[in-house]
């Protein structure tokens, strides 16, 4: 599958894996509940390590473990859910995560210019078709009125 | 009033490409219905009962005569000839065909207008009082925050998608003219012991299914915080308040849930992180500022004699001067309110012709300024008083002259059945009933200062719970009934009214409103106003009467 990261389309790496079938390498993305019960075991881990964000997930916690984390997905569950947007913004701004931060789920291209300015750099699409809107999306305003991420 | 510049010029061109793109990518089918929606909605337009509505944001209710006859020609060139103002100080069309609404935006584009975040879950148009700047019990012109934050809310990244939508409104005055106390953000702009200016903020005010009157949360907020802070709150709310129900979602569900002091405490906490870094420079301040000078008013202009001779000698030209107009804080001006409430209109519309005339006036009388209050009227902000004559004959003939601002008929009402999808029952006909039987102009001078807000049904965008005398239209297995509430106040000292009693039939509504009336007009005291006898003797006297024969 290909997606969408710093402006360019490049081949997906990351796998969303569950508890259940844990895989012992590649690079693996966990829940936020998964992370926090496997932590320790996770770490051991040969590969890249991610953790996949709901809207409703606190990031404070997290905040402590982004050194030992390179993907932070967030999944939007409906695109009208907008606390994604304020836990990109926290983990940019408060917590200085500086490791890839995607979105994935059921959010819109037409979203992509917002969730870029509050730190999201990596885009899946809901469908391929979509992913050429993705990149004219990015660059619906060339200007804005106030401060954020980007 | 503000004027764009180059980038606010540019944030609205791309913002109608945006939209055109979106539009397309809608009509080609790569957006479904339930993704276009929010986009749509976010750029204003509604999909309502006969035709799609498109509601233009009016900037804390500030238009220019330019602007006011781009307003006509869209009402002649996609529209059926007319515009609707709202309690928001916006403008709404009824007719206007999807395909055209991005033509549509690009035109108001033209003339630095917008319809960015006129409705959809997100922040909406700033409000603010409509005697701004000219009013005589005025702590500082609001206008220039409402801009800052206008500028602030629009296109924000992190709080387009909040849980439920979201209204802040700015008063500068003693009095509160912007229902400030039902936003769920009110600011009033206050003066601390050393006289420098600052912020009351107010939060989780709101009107709809559970009016609620705003909380204090921070009594003065020093002038250079006002965004961190609005940008606390937001956070807080956009993180917390509740997206599982829909009636819920508002700010003031998430205050009332977790608590004022508890809610306090997360936004201080949110607040403390932030602010340093998000100051507002005294310089951005005064360049705002720059926009909101005040216009060259004339000297002398109250040493005129003709207007107190024309007072003494024309008794419907002193009528409407006593009602159609405001004090001005310089001598021999005043503010004129254009009645949008004649008799056969619905409230709050007028055609291409009334916009186009307007305009004209405007730029001859009062320095090409118009302005939209939050009951739907217009103002003139600045008019000599030697010109009050003439400009009173031309607005009579263009029946923009109805002697009733704050009485009885100038009624706030939504769309209701004849328009809006979600109406339980209509309005506009109701009003016109009322309307029609308080023709009697002594009569309606008699009754004096009375608000009468009627709302189609309970998402309540005519404020009825805050009239004088509220009504709402429910629905009784496909029959629409109405109910009615009398002590309601979004001014100063805010109260949401009480229910008289049981609904009433649609035909029994004019009925019930003369018999609450004929109550006033006997129990009253001398110089007492409906609002403060219903304050002394509650709903009791007017209960007896409406439900004596049931
Ligand atoms: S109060 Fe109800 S009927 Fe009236 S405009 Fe609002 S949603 Fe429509």
């Amino acid at each position: 599958m290909q997606i969408i990261k710093d402006n360019q389309i490049i081949d997906n790496s990351w796998h969303y894996v569950n508890e259940a079938d844990t895989p012992s390498a590649g690079d693996i993305s966990v829940s936020l509940a998964h992370w926090e019960k496997d932590k320790a075991q996770l770490l051991q881990h040969t590969g890249k390590l991610g953790v996949r964000l709901v809207p409703g997930d606190a990031v404070d916690t997290l905040a402590q473990d982004l050194n030992n984390i390179q993907l932070i997905e967030l999944d939007f569950p409906d695109l009208a859910d907008g606390r994604l947007f304020s836990l990109a913004w926290l983990l940019r701004s408060r917590y200085g995560y500086q490791g890839e931060l995607r979105a994935t789920g059921n959010y819109v291209a037409e979203q992509v210019f917002y969730l870029s300015r509050v730190g999201v750099n990596a885009f899946v699409p809901q469908k391929p078709d979509d992913l050429a809107a993705i990149q004219a999306c990015l660059g619906d305003f060339s200007v804005n009125y106030q401060a954020s991420i980007n | 009033m503000y004027q764009y510049n180059e980038i606010d010029q540019k944030i609205v061109d791309e913002r109608v490409a945006q939209f055109r793109k979106q539009t397309q990518r809608f009509l080609s089918g790569e957006l479904s219905a339930d993704e276009f929606r929010p986009l749509r909605l976010r750029n204003g337009l509604y999909i309502q009962t006969h035709a799609p509505m498109l509601r233009v944001a009016g900037p804390y209710g500030l238009l220019n005569s330019k602007q006011v006859r781009m307003l006509a020609h869209i009402a002649r060139k996609y529209d059926k000839g007319y515009c609707h103002f709202t309690t928001r100080q916006n403008i709404q069309y009824n007719w206007p065909k999807l395909e055209e609404v991005p033509d549509i935006l690009e035109e108001l584009a033209s003339v630095q207008m917008h319809a960015i975040q006129t409705s959809g879950a997100c922040m909406r148009n700033t409000t603010s009082d409509h005697l701004a700047g000219v009013c005589v019990d005025e702590i500082e012109d609001p206008r220039p925050y409402c801009e800052i934050i206008r500028q602030w809310t629009t296109l924000h990244p992190e709080f387009d998608y909040l849980p439920r939508k979201f209204k802040i409104a700015v008063s500068g005055s003693q009095r509160d003219r912007a229902a400030t106390q039902f936003h769920d953000i009110g600011i009033h702009i206050v003066k601390n012991e050393t006289g420098d200016i600052g912020f009351r903020i107010l939060v989780g005010g709101g009107l709809g299914r559970t009016p609620v009157i705003g909380q204090v949360i921070k009594p003065y907020l020093e002038q250079q915080h006002l965004l961190s802070y609005l940008e606390a709150i937001l956070r807080i709310y956009n993180l917390f308040g509740r997206r599982d129900n829909k009636y819920k979602a508002r700010i003031k569900i998430l205050v009332r849930e977790t608590g004022l002091e508890k809610f306090n405490d997360m936004v201080e906490a949110e607040w403390l992180r932030i602010k340093d870094g998000m100051e507002l420079s005294a310089e951005r301040v005064a360049a705002v500022k720059t926009h909101f000078t005040p216009p060259p008013y004339e000297a002398n202009t109250d040493q005129d004699t003709r207007f107190a001779e024309q007072l003494a000698n024309d008794k419907a030209f002193a009528t409407w001067h006593k009602y159609n107009t405001a004090p001005h804080k310089v001598a021999g001006y005043q503010a004129v309110y254009l009645s949008l409430k004649a008799p056969d209109t619905p409230p709050g519309d007028m055609t291409d012709q009334q916009l186009d005339a307007v305009a004209d006036l405007a730029d001859r009388y009062s320095f090409g300024e118009i302005r939209v209050t939050h009951r739907q009227n217009l103002v003139f902000s600045d008019v000599k008083q030697g010109d009050l004559f003439a400009l009173w004959q031309q607005l009579d003939s263009l029946k923009l002259a109805m002697p009733n601002i704050g009485t009885a008929t100038d009624m706030i009402c939504c769309p209701g059945l004849d328009f809006c999808s979600l109406a339980n029952a209509g309005s506009i006909g109701v009003a016109k009933e009322i309307n029609d039987a308080l023709d009697d102009m002594d009569y309606l001078h008699d009754i004096g200062e009375l608000k009468i807000n009627m709302s189609g049904c309970m998402n309540g965008c005519a404020h009825q719970s805050v009239g004088h005398i509220g009504i709402l239209g429910v629905d009784k297995k496909g029959v629409e009934w109405y109910q009615i509430t009398l002590g309601g106040s979004s001014e100063n000292e805010a109260a949401i009214g009480e229910r008289l009693g049981p609904a009433v039939a649609k035909d029994q509504v004019t009925n019930t409103i003369t018999t609450i009336l004929d109550v006033y007009v006997k129990q009253r005291l001398e110089d007492e106003a409906f609002l403060d006898m219903v304050n002394r003797v509650g709903i009791a006297p007017f209960k007896d009467r409406v439900y004596a024969n049931n």
